[in-house]
């Protein structure tokens, strides 16, 4: 193992700006939001970065690191330094606000968009609805409801980068956990968030979103059941 | 630069990139395909003369390649339609894996019997 990485960080504002370089001391089990911390602290306290629970919980602290997004608390820097060098850079796909930190606004307004809230029927229940956890419906997002909201998978999607109204694969499996959903009140309403222009018929399948996806979660097919789902509303005429 | 590619090396990506690109040459191919189709009508010496120009080595490799083209555009469009329409595999790499190898299969066997 060598004493230093060499780690390049964009540094700048608004988009503008550049790669600034630091040697940073490697130790052992060191991730990469240690590296920045380290720097932060250490090096330059003007850096601007983004976490909070460190232990792949919150979904904060997503960063582009040497290309790929990843949630940097997680992420050992002995699985992806490469020739002993990092390279950081905020989320893409999103406006920059400054040095690390990206602007993740327009991440969950799309997930407003894709229908992604929880609206319950307007009756309250006389006692809470049993959900049988081997249901079809129940098992089909077992996966899906881990989502923690890091837009990893909304930096890695190309067709979010292609396609500024596409609303991206967290909101689609944010909403495929919803269409899913016994108490939800109006499945048909949520099928036809999804059916509009930006929604999950705009997903070209390149699988980007479960490849990077650091909770091991596969938005891929939760786009592709709500295709499904919508295709099917569509033949009966609901949609 | 390698930094530019790095999220995008994974075999959905490439099973994109493939169907994307051999949908496109298809597209540029089908015109001088009617073209062909043309020549039949105008009589059997104009199609008999474009036939026996295309036992030429160089244009037989082109028609190998063109019939990989298609089938692998075949194969991956039945994925997609495989996993939008019908159900989730959790085999895409096997999916992907065998639409190319079949495609190559399918050239060889077209080499093979030209």
């Amino acid at each position: 193992m060598a004493d230093t990485i060499k780690v390049e960080v964009f540094k700048g504002e608004g988009g503008q700006g550049a790669y600034q370089v630091f040697d940073v001391p490697r130790m052992e089990s060191q991730t990469v939001l240690d590296v920045v911390t380290h720097i932060q602290r250490n090096l330059d306290a003007s850096l601007a970065y983004r976490f909070a629970c460190r232990v792949g919980m919150c979904g904060s602290c997503a960063m582009m690191v040497n290309g790929s997004p990843r949630w940097t608390c997680r992420t050992h820097v002995g699985d992806v330094v490469e020739d002993g060098c990092l390279k950081i850079a905020p989320l893409r796909n999103l406006p920059h606000i400054r040095d690390l930190a990206a602007d993740l606004v327009p991440f969950f307004d799309k997930m407003q968009k894709a229908g992604g809230r929880f609206v319950a029927g307007k009756e309250v229940p006389q006692q809470m609805l049993n959900i049988d956890p081997q249901s079809p419906a129940r098992v089909a997002v077992d996966a899906g409801i881990e989502c923690i909201g890091c837009a990893v998978c909304y930096a890695a999607c190309d067709v979010v980068a292609w396609t500024p109204d596409y609303v991206g694969p967290a909101a689609l499996n944010r909403a495929w956990t919803l269409v899913n959903d016994e108490r939800v009140a109006d499945t048909g309403w949520h099928l036809q968030q999804v059916a509009l222009d930006g929604g999950c018929t705009s997903c070209h399948s390149q699988g980007a979103c479960s490849v990077h996806c650091p909770k091991s979660l596969n938005p891929s097919q939760s786009i592709t059941g709500l295709k499904r789902a919508v295709a099917a509303a569509f033949i009966k005429g609901e949609l | 630069m390698k930094n530019v590619f790095a999220h995008r090396q994974h075999p959905y990506y490439l099973a994109f990139i493939v169907h994307r690109l051999s949908g496109i040459g298809l597209a540029v191919f089908l015109p001088f395909h009617f073209l062909v189709l043309g020549l039949a009508i105008e009589g059997d010496a104009a199609l008999d003369g474009f036939l026996a120009w295309t036992d030429q080595p160089l244009v037989k490799a082109a028609e190998t390649l063109l019939i990989i083209l298609l089938t692998v555009h075949f194969a991956g469009g039945l994925r997609l339609l495989m996993m939008e329409f019908v159900a989730w595999s959790d085999r895409q790499k096997l999916i992907i894996s065998s639409g190319f190898a079949a495609s190559i299969g399918v050239g060889l066997l077209f080499l093979l019997n030209g």
